[in-house]
């Protein structure tokens, strides 16, 4: 009756066909879109979840750790698979939760050897990473193969997220040109971090993606939205390209492995 | 001149899908095309006509044509 869609699709998307910002030529966008999730962690898993769930065609799973008990306080797509390395966790998951979903798994560390070569196959990436040298190497490698993608940190009640549209929009690396010096910035394994806020932030994340697939409403380009749950406040910073910023104004066009270590300069 | 006619057959079904398939339907139609739509389900009667519209088309007509069996006549907007 329908060329699109099987009478199961029709039922799983009732919802989301129903908006008018969807509907089901929204659908079948996302149903033909690539989102690669760099880090299947506390940002990773809740990404994983909504993207699976919203039928996103494919889904490309990065992480080369393993599930451990420290983890299940915030990354609740990883229960009952502790040893399990995470992408193939992911995995098992988001097959449980919607077939339509191929999922590719890449269950290693991404590295500025690997990086280039698993970006190129998606349309859209979520850096889901928890340190700055994975950071810096999302941002180039996205910026140079030309494909938009979403920031996000986050550390004990506090996050921060921006989307990327290589070229266009203001690049992680235009608003900080080089990481801190190492232990300057405690990480989540230092500080702490609530499994409330890795979710929000995670979820942002797969918000920002689909908006980005679908071209509706406003993305977090050219700004940062931050937010305090301590305080409850959420603000938004405007951000803007850095004429000077060597990856993006094209000075650079190669990922060089030696600058990915401590401070990322360029 | 008479315009394109569709046909949805919709017996046996339910809210929210009433709506949702005739979505779909409507974004497969031609603008301008009338789509015929055939109900059973009483509450669907209100709701389809009332988010079809909210979508932009024209609702031509509502009828009872049996015993809990309803026809709405749909005209797909001009985008």
């Amino acid at each position: 009756m329908f060329s699109e869609f099987s009478e199961e699709q029709i039922r799983r998307y009732a919802r989301q066909i129903i908006m008018p910002e969807i509907g089901g030529g929204g659908q079948k966008k996302l149903l033909e879109a690539k989102i690669l999730v760099i880090g299947a962690g506390g940002l990773g898993s809740p990404a994983i979840q909504f993207l699976a769930a919203a039928g996103v065609g494919k889904l490309g799973i990065a992480d080369g750790d393993n599930v451990e008990i420290s983890n299940l306080q915030r990354q609740t797509i990883h229960a009952g698979n502790l040893g399990m390395n995470k992408a193939e966790s992911a995995r098992v998951f988001v097959e449980k939760l919607n077939p339509d979903v191929e999922v590719e798994v890449h269950p290693f560390h991404i590295n500025a050897e690997n990086v280039r070569d698993v970006v190129k196959k998606y349309d859209i990436i979520l850096d889901c990473t928890d340190n700055f040298v994975s950071r810096f190497l999302i941002n180039d490698a996205c910026v140079i193969e030309g494909k938009p993608f979403v920031h996000s940190a986050v550390l004990k009640f506090y996050g921060e997220i921006m989307s990327i549209v290589p070229k266009e929009t203001a690049c992680y690396r235009c608003v900080f040109r080089h990481a801190p010096p190492p232990g300057s910035v405690p990480s989540c394994q230092e500080a702490g971090v609530l499994g409330v806020t890795t979710g929000l932030f995670g979820t942002l994340q797969a918000a920002e993606a689909i908006k980005l697939i679908l071209n509706i409403g406003e993305t977090l380009t050219n700004k940062m939205l931050t937010v305090d749950l301590l305080t409850m406040e959420f603000d938004i910073v405007k951000l803007r390209r850095n004429e000077n910023c060597p990856i993006c104004s094209g000075r650079i066009r190669e990922i060089i492995p030696e600058k990915y270590v401590e401070r990322c300069q360029l | 001149m008479s315009a394109v006619k569709h046909y949805l057959d919709l017996r046996g079904e339910v809210c929210p899908f009433t709506f949702v398939k005739t979505k779909l339907k409507l974004e497969e139609i031609g603008a301008g095309e009338i789509l015929e739509v055939i109900l059973d389900h009483e509450p669907a009667v209100e709701d389809v006509p009332r988010s079809v519209k909210s979508e932009g088309h024209e609702v031509l007509r509502v009828e009872m044509i049996g015993e809990k069996l309803w026809r709405v006549v749909i005209k797909k907007c001009l985008e």
